[in-house]
């Protein structure tokens, strides 16, 4: 490492010679060439190797650390970023309005969601044609921002042109234009599902099986973002029953019936002879002081577990649920995504699922049905559905298709991509074969027809409310419906929720109906 | 037009940051000592490019000519300490002169930009404090070499440490939670930053001489003294620099992995069990879990760290064109995000590794010391370095839970301007005094080459 003891002679300012190189980095270890001329006093050379082990331990130590902090640097830029410019508490994009006009909001069929206009004087003024149809999904940008327009804020108000147009634009001090958003939503299938759901309260989701990209998010009561100024005192007071409230990402509500089919995969799991499961229904189940009653206290007789999911018998599932392993029912809710974050930009509510196996009798057999403290979103329930639908795969949901400049220049597209496997692509199909009985002679009889085949399961979701006077409390019931069509090679899957609307056969199904009925309006079901 | 050259400023910035600091690792490459030079060189050249360009955006944006006194000012001081190192230290490391020099120039420009949001007094004050504790520090190599009394002050400096320590948790007012800084005709001072250098002699003088066990134990009563005072004073930053310094130090001393784990064991122990005590303990694991649980309140600071570091993304939004300013106590703790917001991910991550670079640099002056003591001061004070980096950083990104401690050389702040540059300056003393060993040894064999020749 150090100069031959003839370089040095050579050289005649000898402070020039500065190594800089740390020994543990390079090949040859420290130790002082000069030994054999003089030997150093007060120095042991095999200490000295093994000092300057230590030393190095301690530089890798550090440079670990050090290291630590880039690889985190670099996982927060890819993994969190986005994110954090999506959150509605980020404010930093503001500046950016002075040189970027806000960009344009496209359905998939391209139909404009969300455009800025532009007046003569160059003031501009944000303007969503459809009005309420789309309003929880794209958002809105005045009283603060939600949906599409606040998670996706940094894209529109990012331009992407070319150098040329910004060089142009920046010499002439004009606004350049913001980059645009093609999102996933059909206006043809938002339409239908919005029209679906009429008066009631409630939310529908419809995705793609094979991709995940959102088709249609509709929730209700709505509001008409071109009109937010005006309308905020109404929409923010109490009469008006929140309808700020995207309900589809962040309305809980117990999941009632539609939750059988973890219930039943939990059982499947647990259980490798459950085709030979039976329970004679009665009508009602006790255990200690709680009873659990059928629809109606209707008596199923004899079931198996394909009929008691077919009938959505109670009682049975009430059964099933006091023989399973809670601990790993638990587990399996979790890797559902119960009690844990969703991976989804939209703000979100997370489902909860509180067995244990600690639970009583009581919460054991209402949580099985779909009852008890088990609270789940009608978009979870989208996606829970959607891994049925997809062979056990769950797709990550998406609502941004491309981003693209205003030259229509693709800036980036969102690619599907899975979040995990859920189940076995035999447990799936075994799943599916139950909701298709659903709907072949069960509870969502009504979307039979002769051309499209659906699988799905029904829901009827109690819940009390205050009747206002004193401590009175009635009970009500929410409708749900999830399933997907074109069985063999699922289309689309739809999650409905109708609340107040009684059973889920009632107000959820035809919602459902409809929205697959306009799906396949002039397509058929290809497989 | 003027938002065209902010816009490509940033690339141009982050550029010449990446040469600079591919360099400070190529030059380990270089064998020819012309190389080297040349090499160097051209850092400062891509150090003063990386000012001037900065210069011109903050000028741009503000029309202001007190922006270009700050440029003439900030110039001719980086060119003098580079110069005067230069000439009156030839045998100084120039890596860590350079990078000394290149930390204070971003801070100089991240400060001069933060100061334009508010009165630009930090921006005078930090210019002053800087070139006076440089100016200060240009004599310290000179006491390393002359006074070599100072390896056997060691109870002076526990005294003096534990006894300043304790009056600033006796004395100080609460500053965001933590007693940190007392009030000396009319400037605040913050004693620990001065600790560190002195609890680093004391130490190095303890476990220098150690040779029993008692020793070792005598030394870990008097870091421990240290780092309970400081916990006392809530400032756990410092406590946890002192205490992972402290571990290093005795590790490196004893050669002995055991300590090093059962320090670490036990700091482990006592940080949950400060978890349960302590409910600013729990309030700052808590935010590191979730800015967002209490975003209005305890996470405010930390999201907005979040969201500067998620504007800037990887190259920045240009300086002037983000919001640092909105990070309470940007100057101080959160620089970090800051630079990261406007100079970009890239930039900040060859931040990162300028600062590895010295720390690589001071294991490796301290290892090729001779002597005992100042083996442990090099390593102690580089350590220090390393382990505020580290902190200050990672709380940053929320990587770690946030301790409140400064960038060094970079954040806003006297004391620990003073006191880093001053760690920096001894260390370099080391480095010379080495040099100077190494030179006499050098001669003598030069000596007996030729009288060996001769006969």
């Amino acid at each position: 490492m150090r100069g031959t003891g003839k370089g040095n002679l050579q050289r005649e300012d000898s402070s020039r010679r500065k190594i800089d190189v740390p020994a543990f980095f390079s090949e040859r270890e420290a130790p002082p060439q000069y030994a054999p001329v003089q030997p150093p006093p007060q120095k042991k050379p095999s200490s000295g190797r093994q000092r300057n082990k230590v030393y190095g331990r301690v530089a890798y130590l550090f440079s670990a650390l050090f290291l630590s902090l880039v690889g985190y640097l670099v996982y927060f830029n890819v993994n969190l970023s986005e994110q954090m410019r999506a959150n509605p508490n980020n404010h930093k994009m503001e500046e950016q309005k002075q040189y970027v006009v806000r960009g344009t909001i496209y359905s998939a069929d391209g139909e404009v969601l969300a455009g800025t206009d532009i007046d003569e004087n160059g003031s501009e003024s944000r303007v969503y044609p459809y009005g309420s149809m789309f309003a929880h999904v794209v958002g809105y940008t005045t009283n603060g921002k939600a949906g599409v327009e606040a998670a996706y804020n940094t894209d529109l108000l990012t331009s992407s042109t070319s150098i040329v147009d910004q060089v142009e634009k920046g010499v002439k001090n004009e606004k350049v234009r913001g980059n645009s958003l093609i999102l996933t939503l059909d206006a043809q299938l938002q339409q239908a599902a919005y029209e679906a759901m009429g008066q009631y309260r409630g939310a529908v989701v419809v995705m793609e099986p094979s991709t995940g990209r959102i088709l249609a998010m509709v929730s209700k009561p709505d509001f008409d973002p071109n009109l937010m100024e005006q309308n905020w005192d109404y929409l923010i007071s109490e009469e008006a029953g929140s309808p700020l409230l995207n309900r589809a990402a962040q309305g809980l509500y117990p999941p009632g019936s539609t939750f059988k089919i973890l219930t039943a995969l939990a059982f499947i799991r647990q259980n490798p002879d459950y085709a030979s499961y039976r329970y004679d229904c009665t009508g009602y189940i006790s255990r200690e002081d709680v009873t659990i009653q059928c629809y109606d206290g209707e008596a199923h007789g004899t079931q198996s577990l394909q009929e008691s999911f077919q009938h959505s018998c109670n009682t049975s599932f009430a059964n099933i649920g006091l023989g399973l392993d809670l601990d790993a029912f638990a587990d399996l809710c979790g890797d559902f995504l119960f009690n844990r974050e969703l991976p989804t930009l939209l703000p979100y509510n997370s489902s909860q699922f509180k067995l244990n196996g600690h639970s009583s009798y009581g919460d054991v057999m209402t949580t099985s049905i779909g009852q008890g403290d088990t609270l789940v979103t009608p978009l979870h329930m989208a996606l829970i559905t959607n891994a049925v639908a997809n062979g056990g795969v769950m797709m990550r949901p998406y609502l941004v298709e491309r981003v693209e400049n205003v030259e229509g220049v693709e800036v980036r597209e969102t690619k599907p991509s899975q979040y995990k496997r859920v189940m076995t692509a035999e447990e799936s199909r075994v799943l599916t074969g139950y909701m298709q009985s659903v709907v072949e002679g069960g509870t969502a009889a009504a979307l039979w027809n002769g051309s499209y085949s659906v699988a799905g399961k029904t829901g009827s979701a109690e819940y009390e409310v205050n009747t206002g006077a004193g401590d009175e409390k009635a009970v009500s019931t929410h409708s749900w419906f999830v399933g997907f069509s074109n069985v063999e090679s699922p289309d689309i899957t739809v999650s409905v929720i109708a609340e107040d609307g009684g059973t889920g056969s009632s107000a959820a199904v035809p919602v459902a109906k409809a929205v697959f009925d306009a799906y396949y309006a002039g397509r058929v079901p290809e497989w | 037009m003027d938002n065209l050259i902010i816009q490509f400023s940033r690339y141009a910035i982050l550029f010449l940051m990446a040469i600079y600091t591919m360099q400070s690792f190529l030059v380990f490459a270089k064998r020819e000592e012309d190389d080297r030079e040349f090499l160097f060189l051209r850092q400062d050249l891509m150090m003063f490019m990386i000012h001037f360009i900065a210069f011109i955006v903050l000028f741009l944006e503000t029309r202001d000519r007190e922006i270009l006194f700050f440029y003439g000012a900030q110039f001719i001081f980086l060119a003098a300490a580079l110069v005067f190192y230069r000439n009156l230290y030839p045998r100084a490391s120039r890596l860590i002169v350079n990078h000394m020099c290149m930390l204070i120039c971003i801070g100089f420009i991240m400060v001069t930009r933060l100061s334009l949001t508010t009165d630009r007094i930090s921006a005078y004050r930090h210019f002053q404090i800087t070139a006076a504790a440089t100016a200060a520090a240009l004599v310290v190599p000179v006491i390393i070499r002359k006074v070599r009394v100072i390896t056997k002050w060691t109870w002076f400096y526990a005294a003096v440490g534990i006894g300043l320590l304790g009056l600033v948790a006796v004395a100080a007012p609460d500053s965001y939670g933590a007693k940190l800084s007392l009030t000396v005709a009319g400037v605040a001072v913050q004693p620990s930053e001065f600790v560190k250098i002195l609890f680093v002699f004391c130490i190095a003088g303890m476990l220098g001489r150690a040779k029993s066990f008692r020793d070792i134990v005598t030394a870990t009563a008097v870091a421990a003294v240290h780092v309970l005072i400081l916990v006392l004073s809530t400032d756990l930053g410092g406590a946890l620099i002192f205490f992972i310094t402290y571990l290093i130090m005795l590790y490196v001393a004893t050669r002995n992995a055991l300590y090093l784990f059962a320090g670490f064991g036990s700091g482990a122990a006592a940080a949950t069990a400060a978890y349960f005590l302590f409910s600013h303990v729990r309030v700052r694991v808590q935010i590191w879990q979730d800015p967002f649980a209490d975003y209005a309140a305890s996470g405010y600071q930390v999201a907005q760290s979040m969201f500067a570091m998620a504007a800037g993304g990887w190259f920045g939004t240009g300086l002037m064109q983000g919001t640092p300013e909105h990070i309470p106590i940007v100057e101080q703790d959160f620089m970090f995000a800051a630079i990261t917001e406007e100079l970009g991910s890239a930039f900040a991550i060859c931040l990162i590794l300028i600062c590895m670079s010295c720390y690589i640099m001071f294991v490796n002056i301290a290892m090729r010391l001779s002597n005992r003591f100042y083996r442990l001061v090099a390593l102690g004070l580089g350590t220090m370095y390393g382990v505020q980096v580290f902190l200050t950083i990672g709380g940053a990104m929320k990587f770690i839970p946030m301790t409140g401690v400064t960038l060094p050389l970079v954040s806003y702040g006297g004391s620990s301007m003073l006191s880093t540059v001053l760690m920096f300056a001894i260390i370099q003393g080391l480095y010379i005094l080495r040099e100077d060993e190494e030179e006499q040894i050098e001669r003598n064999r030069e000596r007996e080459l030729a009288e060996r020749r001769f006969f």
